[in-house]
């Protein structure tokens, strides 16, 4: 192994970049610094699924993770929100597990049929670039995943222009 | 403090009347950029990029990062647009997900090494 020098900037991370591809369609790519074999792994092995789909970060817990990955096999992660006290689950059924290359599964929560997400992995020798493709049955669907989505968000911008009247009242005031 | 709260209305309008800043803010909301990107992405000089983002940095709807030679330009906690504040939420759900995958991928590789080695002796 060769020694970093000093006068070299500390790599970055891959960019995790998010296209809304069509009404339906939403496409997100990362390019992540392991052979595909490993990250195929880290997504179809439950216990290490569990290690990374739901980071502390977003404010989520994952109460329980069970995923039997093979074509026809289904999954049920459950998960806790610190704000909402109702767990979610997140369930379906995998249509394609292809090793190292490619996973397809539905996603069962919505009552009409909901998204299908493609995954791909694509080794260009020792790295790999994802593709995650999620497309929703219709542009309704997506915008109401978008709906739940973004709840949290609006809630918290709410929160911020409460407070900006707030201060704005108190000028009027005095 | 109650005259801050109006400058930084009169900023934010100020920096939305623009259409190339919204177009920035739209940009950024799919992914962080760096200002010569988002120069190279909207056709314009390094120079007038500057410009734009400074404004949008200014009214907090945009924060930037200097790493290395690169300042990244990120979609501060004040966007307005709901299209990008939701794609942007989105992303960094994923982006999250994604840095601690890098982990799991780092130590699958570190095992695999060690195994190798194993193996060997």
């Amino acid at each position: 192994m060769v020694a970093r020098r000093e006068s070299e900037p500390t790599p970055m991370k891959n960019r995790t970049m998010v296209e809304r591809k069509s009404e339906r369609e939403l496409v997100v790519t990362r390019t992540f610094d392991g052979p595909a074999r490993l990250v195929f792994e880290a997504w179809t092995q439950p216990e290490l699924l569990k290690q990374w789909w739901a980071p502390k970060s977003t404010g989520m817990s994952l109460l329980s993770c069970e995923a039997d990955v093979r074509t026809g096999g289904r999954y049920r992660f459950v998960f806790g929100h610190g704000a909402s006290s109702e767990p979610m689950s997140f369930h379906g059924r995998y249509l394609e597990v292809t090793p190292h290359s490619r996973l397809v599964w539905t996603n069962e929560e919505g009552d009409d049929g909901g998204a299908v997400t493609t995954v791909t992995f694509e080794d260009k020798g020792g790295t790999t670039l994802l593709v995650v493709h999620e497309l929703h049955p219709s542009k309704e669907a997506l915008d109401a995943a978008r709906e739940s989505g973004v709840e949290a968000g609006t809630l918290e911008a709410f929160a911020q222009l409460d407070e900006l009247l707030a201060r704005e009242t108190a000028r009027v005031d005095h | 403090m109650v005259h801050y709260a109006s400058a930084r209305l009169d900023a934010s309008f100020a920096a939305l009347s623009d259409a190339t800043r919204r177009g920035v803010l739209e940009q950024l909301g799919r992914a962080d950029a760096s200002i010569t990107d988002l120069a190279e992405k909207f056709h314009m000089t390094l120079t007038g990029m500057k410009k734009h983002v400074g404004v949008l940095e200014e009214a907090g709807l945009v924060t930037t990062e200097k790493i290395g030679r690169v300042r990244t330009c990120t979609l501060g906690r004040r966007r307005l647009e709901e299209e990008a504040e939701w794609i942007g939420r989105y992303r960094q759900l994923w982006a999250a997900r994604f840095d601690a995958l890098d982990e799991i991928v780092e130590e699958l590789k570190r095992k695999e090494k060690v195994d190798g080695r194993k193996k060997r002796e």
